[in-house]
């Protein structure tokens, strides 16, 4: 257990939900991508506060912030999602491109 | 991590639990023919243990186009939530395992239900089992915030989120005095997660038995008896919180928990008989509006007294 | 049994994290994500971060819960009877991701990371309470802020009613027109 092993477990999540955030076209499964690469950066954040600089609490004050990240992200994707399928009955990102180029 | 019992005593836990949960079948059987008008004899008193036999005996049932992965875990799961939720229970002075985070560790595990309960209920590929998954989210959501802040009140009124030190602050005064409001809504919680009595529209028989209704044979077995085993451990984790944990004058620590344990258990199953199952949505209005304002000034109550205890 | 358990974690919260864009059934995907969460908190426990941990696992089971709820509603195939895929630009993501995946292990392993000052507290929850209580107090006032601003816009952008279609055009009557009435009777 060292730094660098939990700073490869952050970047294959980070990378998993880089591909997932990227290619998927339904807007519940691109927030499933960014869930997973906010979970990289909670693996990354708790390793360097462990390993780097445990006698002050700012890896733990970031872990706490990315929780709260994540929560307010998956809320407000869900209300835009939810507000898209009233207005067009869609759930595509592909079909929500009106500010496109 | 402090002072917890040896490592055998994990293995005593469900021992323990099922006797509880066989108590407290028995008694809920017996009031059950009394509210039918019939005699409790000792037929009554063995509908579990009956029960129990005939469920094991009877077939496994499996629906079309099920899906058997999370039905199983579903069905299986709670059981062993309610286990993992036992071991920063208390057995008299001492947890199996002393967290030193054991509130919140208890708080997490009573979260995994409403995944298991939703998978219970959605495995089953019938209408109604998804229906009743359903409404056990939606009850989720309206007992929990009053449940968790229950729950942080009586860490508050510790100092400390280790279950031995909030047993070592009722020294002088239990936190059923203190914060009875906070003990009123941890209750409700309790029958919340474990959907019991007017919380329990996740079984309700308006549904034909809800989550409940699909499964039969020894999954059924497991899922009713994790029912039994969550409820049992939500009340004997109001001892330490409320009660005083094993304080009392003549008996071990081990048998007041029991009994305080048991006390609790009886206060939920006359609640149980006595008020009717609740619709989601019209306790979801209650629980935000009225009761998670209730629990916040208990909390502000109680972070008063602390600071003028100091 | 550090390590074993460490390297048990990692590698199932990576695969499944990897299943849950592959796998048919939605409800299936949710709870594959659930299950690398889970794993990751326990990564955090061996870091001796309990409450961290502990936090994690409560509250990823509740967002897991919601998502999959909302999985059920938007998603065309929840049940994932049939095969289905719905992916756009699938090469580009792909090699996108190898290549952060490879930038970012580069410098994981290659950066001289500074060498660890001082040792970890005896309870680390208790760091954490008094920082934001003292010296972080800010972070935990914008968090407080942000997440009732979140409800409230949530709220407003995902309501198909407003208080117009409640209390009449004037706002005039005494009790909300609700199909479902509330427990309260407001």
């Amino acid at each position: 257990m060292s730094l660098q092993l939990f700073l490869l477990l952050a970047s294959a999540l980070f990378a998993v939900g880089l591909y997932g955030a990227l290619s998927q076209q339904s807007i519940v499964m691109i927030m499933m991508g960014l869930e997973l690469m906010l979970n990289g950066v909670l693996v990354a954040a708790a390793a360097f506060w462990y390993f780097v600089s445990p006698q002050r609490a700012d890896g733990q004050v970031l872990v706490l912030l990315v929780l709260a990240v994540m929560a307010v992200e998956m809320a407000m994707g869900f209300a835009v999602a939810t507000a898209i399928f009233r207005a067009r009955d869609v759930d595509m990102t592909d079909m929500a491109g009106d500010l496109k180029g | 991590m402090g002072d917890q019992l040896p490592l055998w005593s994990v293995l005593v836990l469900p021992l323990l639990a099922s006797g509880l949960a066989l108590v407290a079948a028995s008694t809920d059987s017996a009031v059950a023919a009394l509210a039918a008008g019939r005699r409790v004899t000792l037929a009554e008193l063995t509908t579990p243990v009956r029960e129990s036999t005939r469920l094991l005996l009877t077939q496994r049932r499996t629906t079309v186009a099920s899906d058997a992965v999370l039905w199983r875990l579903g069905g299986g799961g709670v059981i062993v939530v309610a286990l993992l939720a036992s071991l920063v229970v208390p057995l008299g002075a001492q947890p199996a395992l002393d967290l030193p985070v054991g509130i919140v560790w208890f708080n997490a595990m009573e979260v995994l239900l409403w995944v298991l309960v939703w998978m219970a209920g959605w495995g089953a590929n019938s209408a109604y089992s998804l229906v009743s998954g359903y409404r056990y989210l939606a009850q989720g959501l309206a007992y929990e915030l009053p449940l968790m802040l229950a729950l942080i009140t009586a860490g508050l009124g510790a100092g400390s989120l280790r279950v031995v030190d909030v047993v070592a602050a009722q020294q002088d005064r239990w936190f059923v005095v203190e914060m009875p409001v906070a003990f009123v809504l941890y209750l409700a919680g309790v029958a919340g997660f474990s959907f019991w009595g007017p919380l329990s529209s996740a079984v309700a028989a308006d549904l034909g038995g809800g989550v409940r209704g699909e499964l039969s044979g020894v999954d059924r077995l497991v899922f009713v008896a994790g029912r039994y085993f969550a409820l049992v451990v939500g009340a004997a984790f109001a001892v330490p919180l409320f009660l005083g944990g094993g304080a009392g004058p003549v008996l071990p620590g081990v048998v007041w928990v029991a009994v305080k344990t048991l006390a609790v258990l009886a206060l939920l199953t006359w609640v149980r008989w006595r008020l009717p199952v609740i619709r989601p949505d019209r306790y979801v209005e209650v629980a935000w509006v009225v009761l998670i304002p209730l629990i916040l000034a208990q909390t502000l109550g109680t972070s008063l007294l602390v600071l003028a205890g100091e | 049994m550090d390590v074993v358990a460490f390297w048990l974690l990692a590698v199932v919260a990576v695969v499944s994290g990897m299943l849950v864009f592959r796998v048919d059934s939605m409800a299936r995907a949710t709870f594959l994500l659930l299950a690398s969460f889970l794993c990751v908190a326990g990564t955090m426990l061996l870091l001796d971060l309990h409450y961290l941990g502990a936090l994690t696992i409560l509250m990823m089971t509740v967002e897991m819960a919601v998502m999959v709820v909302f999985m059920v509603m938007f998603m065309m195939n929840p049940a994932g009877l049939m095969p289905m895929t719905m992916v756009h630009n699938r090469r580009g993501a792909l090699i996108l991701s190898v290549g952060a995946f490879v930038f970012l292990a580069a410098g994981a392993l290659l950066v001289p990371w500074p060498i660890r000052r001082g040792e970890p507290p005896a309870d680390a929850t208790r760091q954490l309470g008094e920082s934001i209580m003292e010296g972080k107090m800010l972070v935990m006032l914008v968090v407080g802020i942000s997440l009732f601003a979140t409800m409230v816009a949530a709220t407003v952008l995902a309501t198909g009613r407003g208080r117009y279609d409640r209390y009449g055009d004037d706002l005039t009557r005494s009790r909300p027109d609700d199909p479902v009435p509330g427990g309260v009777g407001r």
